[in-house]
This record gives C-alpha cells, sequence and structure tokens, in this order.
C-alpha cells in the first residue's frame, strides 16, 4: 500500500509533463516520450489496481485527495471500483494507441502525441474527479484534443465529422451544466460523494434527469443521438477510433452509473421505458445498418451503438447483475472494439482502404493477423470464453428480470452480431487470395503482435476469471442497489428460487463471480 | 462634506481630463513629431488614474450631492476600461505604420484619454445628467476615434454611421430621461427608485423602456446592433479593439447601475426587456456570424452575443448576478483585446492588413505561437473548459438558476452551441486547412508581449479566481 502519494494527481501530471515535452521535441523524440508517459501510467494504473481496497470493510472511495482550489471549485479526486476499472481500461488503452500511430502518423507527430497525452489526462481526470464542476471541466475538455485529432489527422472527410463531434457533443453537455448549477445551489455542496446520498424531490429530479440524459445519451450515444460516432469513427486516425470506441464512449456509461441512477433513482424509474426503447431500437437499427456496410470502420463504429444499448438496458435494470453486466460490457467493448479498429488499421496501413471488398483470403497470407481478428471477432460475437460473453449474459440476464420482451429483443442484438461481425469476417479474412496487392501484404509485424496480442490476452483473462475485474465493483454494486432500491419497479418476469440444494449439490460449490450473485438476488426477489 | 473631499473622489477624471487637455496642447504644438512621446505620457495619465482609484475613488463615498458615485463597483469598471484604453493606444502606432494612409497623429492617445474620462463619468454617475454628460463625451471622442483614417472610404464611412446612429440613440436615451424626469420629478437614481417604488405610472414604465432602448444601442445588444459590425469593419483595428473592449465595459456597467439603482423597484419590468435582448443577442450574435468571411465582422458579431450572455446575469437582477456581469466583461476584454492584437499581425506581403478568415488557412504551421494563442482565444469565447472565458459563461448561468430563470439558463446555454460553431471554423481554418501564404513580419515585442500575456490570463487566468471573485463581489456589493 501505498499510502499517502497522491497517485491520481501524479497519473495526471505524468501526461501533462510529457505532453509538454513532446511539444518541444522532434517527431522520434515526442513517439518515445508519448509511449514512455503512458506506460509510466499504466505501472501507476497498476499500483492503484494492486493497492486498492477489496476487503470487507474497504471504504467506497480510496485514494482521496482534496485541495480547494478557486471559487467553488475544489481539486477533489478519489475513485470507487467502477472508476478503477475505467481508468485501468484507459492507462491500459493508450500505450497501444501510440504504437498504433507510430508509423501511420508521418505529419505533426509531436502535436499529435501532446493531443493523445491531453487526452489521457482529461479521460483519467473524468473518471477520478469527485467534484461535480471539476467533473464537468475533464468531462468538456476532452473534446478539443478529439477534435484536433479528427480534424488534423483524419481522413478525407474529416472536417465534417470533426465538427459534427464537436457541436453534438457540446450541445448534450451544456444542458447538463445548467442541471449542476441547479443542483449545487440545492444541495449547497458540488461533492459527488454526498450528491449521490442527496434526495432530490422527485418533481425535480424528472428534469435534471432529462438535462443529464441529454449530455450522456450522445456520449453514450444513443439511438437517435448516434449519429456523430459513425462519421467520427470513419474519419479519425486509427489510435483516435480505438481512443474513440475504447474509452470515450464509456463517459456515457459512467455518467449513468455515477449521476443518474444514484442522484435521480425515482427519475430513473420513471424514465426507464424511454431508456429502454431507444435501447431496443438501437439494438435491432444499428446492428440491420451494420449488416449493409462495405467500410470496416463504419460497420465496428454502428456494432458499437449496439454493444453500447446493451450497456444502457443493463445499466436500468435495477438489479445487480444488470449493472455488473453493464461494466463488464463497457469494458470488454472497450477492449474489444479498439481491437478491432486496430485490425482494421492494420490492414488500412497496408493497402490504405477501408472497404471490405478489396480484401479477401488474408487467411493465406496473413495467418498470426487471421488468429489474432477471429479471436476479437468472436469475443465481439460474445463467444463464451472471451470478455464481452460474461457482460452480455449479465446483463441480459438482469433484464429479464425487468422485461422478458426486452430482453428478447436485446438477445436479438447477439444474434444479428454474430451475423455481421462472422460475415465481415468471411469477406475479410476467408475466401480466395485473387487480388495482386493483397498477395503482397506482410504479415504482422513485432510492434502490431504486442499491440494485439496484450488486448487478447486480457479479452481471454476477463472471459476465463472475470473475478478480478468483478470484485473490486461488487461492493460499489450493492451500494448502489441499496440507493435505488426504492424506486425499482416492478418486473413482468416472476423468477423462482428454484432450488437451491439441488444447484449447488450440480455445482459441486465452486461457484464465483458471476455465478453465485444470480440465485442469491432471485431469491430476495420472490420473496 | 468639503470641496476638497468630493474633487479627491472624483480624481481619476480629473487626472484623466488635466492629462488630456495638457497632452492636446502638447500635440497641438508639437505636431506629427510628437506622437511618440504623447502616446507614452498618455499611458503613463491612464496608469495615474488607475492609481487614484486606489484612494477616495473607491471609497464608496457620493460627490456633489448624489450626482457622482465613488463606489468599488465605478473603480472596478474604470479599472478595466483604463486597462482596455491603455492597450488600445500601445498597440497602434505601428498599425498605422504599416498601413499607407496616415500615420499616427498625437490626437490618437488624446481623444482616447477623453473617452475614458467620458466613460469614467458614466459608470460613477448617480444622476441620469451625468450618464448623459459622460456618454457624449465618451461618444464625441470615439466618433472621432472611428473616422481617424481620413484618407481610408471605409474608415469614413464608419465614422459616420456611428456618429448618426448614435445621435440617434442618445436622442431615444434623452427622451426616456425626460419623460422619467417629467414623471418622478427628478434626475437623481435615488428620487427614481422612490418613484418606481411607488408603483409605476404609464409615463415612468415608457421613460424605463426608452432609456433601456438607448442603453441597448450603447452596449450593442440585438435589436440595437446593426452599426455595430459595419463600425467594426471599418474602424482602424486598434479603435476597433479600443470600441469593443473599454466603451463596452462602461456602457453595460452603467446599464447595470442604472437598472439596479434608478429602476430596481421596477425589475419586473425591465427583466422583461433584458431578457428578450439576451437572448435575441446571443441568437443573432450567433447565427449571423456564421456566414461572415472577414474576421473583424465576425469579432463584431461574437461581441454581440457576448453582451448577450453579460445581460443573463444582469436579468438575475441580484448580488451574484451583478458580480457575474462584472466577471464576464472583465474575462470578455481580455479575449476580445487579444484577439484583436492578432488581426494586427495579419499582414499579406506588401505588408498591408488583411482581414479574411481564409487568410489564416494553415497558420498552425505557419505561426504556431500565433494559432495556438488565437485558439486558446476562440475556444475561450466558445465557453469550452478549462478556459477562462468557461468559468465567465459559468458565473452568469449560475447567477441566472440561482434566480430561478432555469428557462432562461437553459436556452441561453443551448444557443450558445451555434456560437461553438464560427469560432470553431476560425481553429479549423488554422488547424485543419492547407496554408495560405504566411503573414509578413513578427509581432513587435509590446504586442507579442500582449498577446502572450493575454494568452497566458485566459488558459491560467482561474488561478486568480479567487482575487478575481472577491472583488466582483465587493464591488456588485457596492449597489445593494
Amino acid at each position: 500500500m501505498i499510502d499517502g502519494l497522491p497517485i491520481l494527481s501524479i497519473m495526471l501530471a505524468v501526461p501533462a509533463a510529457a505532453a509538454v515535452a513532446c511539444i518541444f521535441a522532434g517527431a522520434a523524440g515526442a513517439r518515445w516520450i508519448a509511449l514512455l508517459a503512458t506506460l509510466v501510467d499504466l505501472v501507476l494504473g497498476g499500483m492503484l489496481w494492486a493497492s486498492f481496497d477489496m476487503g470487507p470493510h474497504a471504504a467506497q472511495w480510496q485514494f482521496v485527495e482534496y485541495q480547494p482550489l478557486f471559487g467553488r471549485f475544489a481539486w477533489a479526486m478519489g475513485i470507487d471500483g467502477f472508476a478503477l476499472m475505467l481508468i485501468l481500461l484507459s492507462v491500459f488503452l493508450m500505450p497501444i494507441c501510440i504504437l498504433a500511430s507510430w508509423k501511420a502518423i508521418e505529419k505533426r507527430v509531436p502535436e499529435y502525441m501532446a493531443a493523445f497525452l491531453v487526452t489521457e489526462i482529461l479521460m483519467i481526470g473524468t473518471f477520478a474527479a469527485q467534484d461535480l464542476f471539476l467533473f464537468y471541466i475533464f468531462f468538456e475538455a476532452g473534446l478539443i484534443p478529439m477534435y484536433l485529432i479528427i480534424g488534423i489527422w483524419g481522413g478525407v472527410n474529416r472536417i465534417y465529422a470533426s465538427y459534427k463531434f464537436f457541436l453534438y457533443t457540446l450541445l448534450g453537455s451544456v444542458l447538463m451544466l445548467i442541471a449542476m448549477l441547479y443542483m449545487s445551489a440545492t444541495a449547497g455542496t458540488t461533492d459527488i460523494p454526498t450528491l449521490m446520498a442527496y434526495d432530490f424531490p422527485a418533481g425535480v429530479q424528472t428534469w435534471l434527469w432529462l438535462a443529464f440524459f441529454a449530455s450522456f445519451a450522445v456520449k453514450m450515444p444513443m439511438w437517435p443521438v448516434h449519429t456523430w460516432l459513425p462519421d467520427a469513427h470513419v474519419q479519425a486516425p486509427t489510435a483516435g477510433s480505438v481512443i474513440l470506441a475504447g474509452v470515450l464512449l464509456k463517459l456515457g456509461g459512467y455518467g449513468f452509473l455515477r449521476f443518474s441512477l444514484p442522484m435521480f433513482p425515482e427519475a430513473s424509474a420513471e424514465w426507464m421505458w424511454l431508456v429502454f426503447a431507444l435501447s431496443a431500437v438501437a439494438v435491432v437499427y444499428t446492428s440491420l445498418v451494420a449488416l449493409v456496410q462495405s467500410d470496416m470502420k463504419k460497420l465496428i463504429a454502428y456494432s458499437s451503438v449496439a454493444h453500447m444499448a446493451i450497456v444502457t438496458f443493463g445499466l436500468f435494470a435495477f438489479n445487480a447483475q444488470g449493472i455488473e453486466g453493464a461494466m463488464m460490457v463497457m469494458l470488454g467493448h472497450g477492449l474489444v472494439s479498439g481491437a478491432l479498429f486496430l485490425c482494421v488499421g492494420v490492414i488500412y496501413d497496408r493497402l490504405h482502404t477501408r472497404e471490405i471488398d478489396r480484401y479477401g483470403g488474408l487467411a493465406i497470407n496473413m495467418p498470426k493477423y487471421a488468429v489474432l481478428f477471429m479471436l476479437f471477432t468472436m469475443a465481439s460475437v460474445g463467444l463464451p470464453g472471451t470478455s464481452n460473453f460474461i457482460g452480455e449474459f449479465l446483463a441480459l440476464a438482469g433484464i429479464y428480470q425487468v422485461s422478458t420482451w426486452f430482453a428478447l429483443i436485446a438477445t436479438t442484438g447477439i444474434i444479428l452480431g454474430a451475423a455481421y461481425m462472422l460475415y465481415l469476417y468471411r469477406r475479410v479474412v476467408f475466401g480466395d487470395l485473387t487480388k495482386e496487392d493483397v498477395k503482397a501484404m506482410p504479415d504482422l509485424d513485432g510492434r502490431e503482435l504486442v499491440s494485439l496480442g496484450a488486448i487478447a490476452a486480457v479479452v481471454l483473462w476477463m472471459g476465463v476469471y472475470p473475478e478480478s475485474f468483478l470484485k473490486p465493483m461488487r461492493p460499489d454494486v450493492t451500494r448502489l442497489i441499496e440507493r435505488i432500491e426504492r424506486a425499482k419497479p416492478a418486473g413482468d418476469s416472476q423468477p423462482t428460487p428454484g432450488n437451491p440444494e439441488a444447484a449447488k449439490a450440480a455445482h459441486g460449490g465452486e461457484e464465483h463471480g458471476s455465478g453465485h450473485a444470480a440465485p442469491a438476488e432471485s431469491h430476495g426477489e420472490a420473496h | 462634506m468639503d470641496y476638497n473631499a468630493q474633487l479627491l473622489m472624483s480624481l481619476p477624471e480629473l487626472v484623466l481630463g488635466a492629462g488630456g487637455i495638457l497632452l492636446m496642447l502638447v500635440a497641438a504644438w508639437g505636431g506629427q513629431a510628437s506622437t511618440r512621446a504623447v502616446s507614452l505620457a498618455a499611458v503613463a495619465v491612464l496608469i495615474g488614474a488607475g492609481i487614484a482609484l486606489g484612494g477616495p475613488a473607491s471609497s464608496g463615498g457620493e460627490a456633489f450631492d448624489g450626482l457622482y458615485r465613488a463606489d468599488m463597483f465605478a473603480a472596478f469598471a474604470k479599472a478595466l476600461v483604463y486597462v482596455a484604453a491603455g492597450v488600445s493606444i500601445l498597440i497602434a502606432p505601428g498599425f498605422f505604420q504599416r498601413t499607407s494612409g496616415d500615420d499616427l497623429r498625437p490626437e490618437y492617445p488624446v481623444l482616447i484619454l477623453f473617452s475614458a474620462a467620458g466613460m469614467g463619468l458614466m459608470v460613477s454617475a448617480g444622476d441620469l445628467i451625468t450618464l448623459y454628460v459622460g456618454l457624449e463625451l465618451q461618444s464625441l471622442a470615439a466618433y472621432v476615434l472611428a473616422s481617424f483614417m481620413r484618407r481610408d472610404a471605409r474608415s469614413a464611412e464608419a465614422g459616420l454611421k456611428y456618429f448618426v446612429l448614435g445621435a440617434l440613440a442618445s436622442g431615444i436615451l434623452l427622451y426616456g430621461i425626460s419623460l422619467v424626469y417629467g414623471f418622478s420629478g427628478t434626475t437623481l437614481y435615488a428620487g427614481i427608485a422612490d418613484a418606481y417604488a411607488q408603483g409605476s405610472s404609464t409615463g415612468l414604465l415608457f421613460g424605463l423602456v426608452f432609456v433601456f432602448a438607448g442603453l441597448a444601442f450603447k452596449i450593442s445588444a440585438v435589436p440595437f446592433h446593426m452599426w455595430t459590425p459595419d463600425v467594426y469593419e471599418g474602424a482602424p483595428t486598434p479603435v476597433t479593439a479600443f470600441f469593443a473592449s473599454a466603451p463596452k465595459v462602461a456602457a453595460m456597467a452603467m446599464a447595470v447601475r442604472v437598472a439596479m439603482e434608478a429602476m430596481g423597484p421596477a425589475v419586473e419590468q425591465w427583466r422583461q426587456i433584458v431578457v428578450f435582448a439576451a437572448l435575441a443577442s446571443i441568437i443573432l450574435g450567433s447565427v449571423a456570424a456564421i456566414g461572415q468571411s472577414n474576421i473583424k465582422r465576425l469579432l463584431a458579431y461574437s461581441s454581440i452575443a457576448n453582451v448577450g450572455f453579460a445581460l443573463i446575469g444582469l436579468v438575475a437582477g441580484s448580488e451574484a448576478g451583478v458580480a457575474s456581469v462584472l466577471f464576464y466583461m472583465a474575462v470578455y476584454i481580455v479575449m476580445t483585446l487579444g484577439s484583436f492584437l492578432i488581426v494586427l499581425q495579419m499582414r499579406g506581403a506588401d505588408g498591408q492588413q488583411v482581414e479574411t478568415i481564409d487568410s489564416l488557412a494553415g497558420m498552425s504551421r505557419t505561426r504556431p505561437g500565433l494559432a495556438l494563442a488565437l485558439a486558446v482565444f476562440m475556444f475561450s469565447l466558445a465557453g469550452v473548459p478549462p478556459f477562462l472565458g468557461f468559468f465567465a459563461k459559468f458565473a452568469v448561468f449560475d447567477a441566472a438558476v440561482g434566480a430561478k430563470l432555469y428557462l432562461l439558463a437553459a436556452v441561453g446555454i443551448a444557443a450558445s452551441v451555434i456560437g461553438a460553431y464560427y469560432y470553431l471554423r476560425v481553429v479549423k481554418t488554422m488547424y485543419f486547412d492547407e496554408p495560405a501564404p504566411a503573414f509578413e513580419g513578427r509581432a513587435g515585442l509590446v504586442e507579442g508581449s500582449l498577446i502572450f500575456a493575454s494568452a497566458v490570463v485566459i488558459s491560467f487566468g482561474m488561478l486568480l479566481l479567487p482575487w478575481l471573485s472577491g472583488w466582483t463581489t465587493a464591488a456588485a456589493h457596492s449597489l445593494f
């Protein structure tokens, strides 16, 4: 345990210093500085995880720092299990992003690396902020580096995409600011943990919830405000897509988890139908849209919208499985979609096209690539043994308790997901190797192998032993459920406890992780 | 109260007035050759007036039977005005040297001094007549400044337009003042407030409407904004920078004082007017800016939108609201002066000023430092954190929410997103587009350090927030 060390602030200071250093360095120097800084942050993230107290009497908020700044703003940092996991996701993906840009980015490298490092600061800051307005500043400032990354280093139609990204998300967020101003005036505090326990009147909650929803729904993104995402993804450079899909989309889910649910439980229950309806449309509609895409990045972008819909379903299921599942889908999707964008980037770097039809038969000349791509495709589909299976299964189990019909619709997303992902894989990797330029493509080099291999290892880890990732979050899930229990809507499914004795015998009492929460929960429900 | 003490309270105006007259004589006898000396002396006079603010001028007293207020509110506004006036003097010589028309004449700093003295009277006025005299002193100097490049048709046109429309607005204001006087029997703010507190007659209501219409013209709030883009485009750039900063602050402070001190009891009546002016300014300022290709016109529309945001703080009508208006204006002048300083650096191959937004293309590669500074100002004007502009917007919207004006706050902040579009367009032109020919020449020492200082203030100014909010709160407190 590293007592007294402001480790979160250090995690922000390292990339900040490196970003300044990058500006003054040459191209090669900037690459190494950025890689080194992100690796240092990865190590710091590991220390954070290792020293995070997961014991039964652990404090909810750990690594707390508090320093009044100016006016009503305070440098209040601290993390719980949710924030820890998302910070880990960020610091894990960052070095991979830097590696992915190693050769692909040739112009204005120092500025590019600085922009990425600033993005890292703002992502970690958003997850760690414990002050309402500090959160907003990090949340909103993240638009600037991403706008520049898409606009400067993006594809042909990058300017349209960068505008759309910026203005969409800005419009969503400003209403949230008004809601935050109201909350701080009414509750008299900007401390997020205090606000999470503050009861706003139900009538007020509705409006506050809607204001926050406007922001998080755009970030998430939920149908029908998702349209900035395919544009931004397609135009952004590979590493930009990885960060967008991997981390920035999680800000929406994190927002629901941190603000909407605990601060406005009644309004969350009241508007559950809206979230479910939008998510249901998103699951089916965006999956079908993904099926007909001819651009690889666009296909993965639409699949992201569908996966995020499962997250919103799970979050608003008001039970432990739903919320744990949503978190696991967020983590799993962050890894898998990031990896898929990297896979696209690998072949894009060689042939400079994202058209699916231009490829085919890669299994013959790029076997290593084909294997890794296969793994991530299967993970995206939700094959057992991979990260996404855990999350999707838990989330669907949670939804089922609330609404069997919506569970049915959500499950079609898994089926459609299998359809578009396998169809993509077949067209790109299988078939005959007929095209001359495709034949000439070399297999993965060391740098690409390391990046993809690292993600593959974690994807499998998360699929085989999810307890490592669920354990830090479980106390927080319990607290959240206690908080929102009073507003919980009645479900239409009537889960019965079954025969716990028999079940225990069948499993030999060796249940862990996802296994044990389910019977306990349904038990409670039946009585 | 003895007369000397009263004079001491108005010391800043005395310093400016006496300094202005003295320098005018120097200019008359010294001619063109004295320009540099007069400019520096004028800045010294402004600094002297600023030092004088620390004395009885900010003591909170009243002078000349209530005609003149020497409170913190006036002192804060004057400090901003002096800073903006000083910067406008410092940046002028380089500009006039480069433009082929007239060289800078020594009358320029003198006119700015008189204008600053007028603005001091405007913000200190405790009586409608004092207000009017101050306003006219400021405006007359400004009309001449607008047409300072005598041989330039655009500059002459700007001066004429400003004069005709300004005279019209003064007439409207004076008509309102006469109505208010006729129905309340006094021109003193305190007496007017008593009259409004006893219940509003139709005459008083009409007077209020006309007074606010006149004030709206002076702060260029919609629907009295039409002169702004033309005047800003035509006037010499240092003068435009001056117009966009100092008189804006003074007129806004004057409007706040009239609204709170003279017409405070009629808050329900004027609130409707100000709500409309605020939202209309934000929306029209943002929408109309989208189509502009001239950077000075763009900044003119931006100033209209910014006045709208500041007015939101006034609508709140509370102490926090007034403090937020002052804070907003303080941040606004830094951003605006910074942006105009960069406009001054835009010169074509022959040393001529260029003003098209397209000429900024690719500036991030030809002049990275300058581009970064302008990008900072643009993001700050758009209200994106962590820049200081965000904190200014934060303050006014916080005041509006504190006054339970939720709908106004929501609509206003949503409209700010429209504004973000055209600020982003400038950033896009500098960062995403292929480079256009680089601008000639480097920024001089004075201009360069001013740009650097304002960019630093906008980027890290939030560290000054405890002091800034302390001052603005003390200033606002003196009105209540």
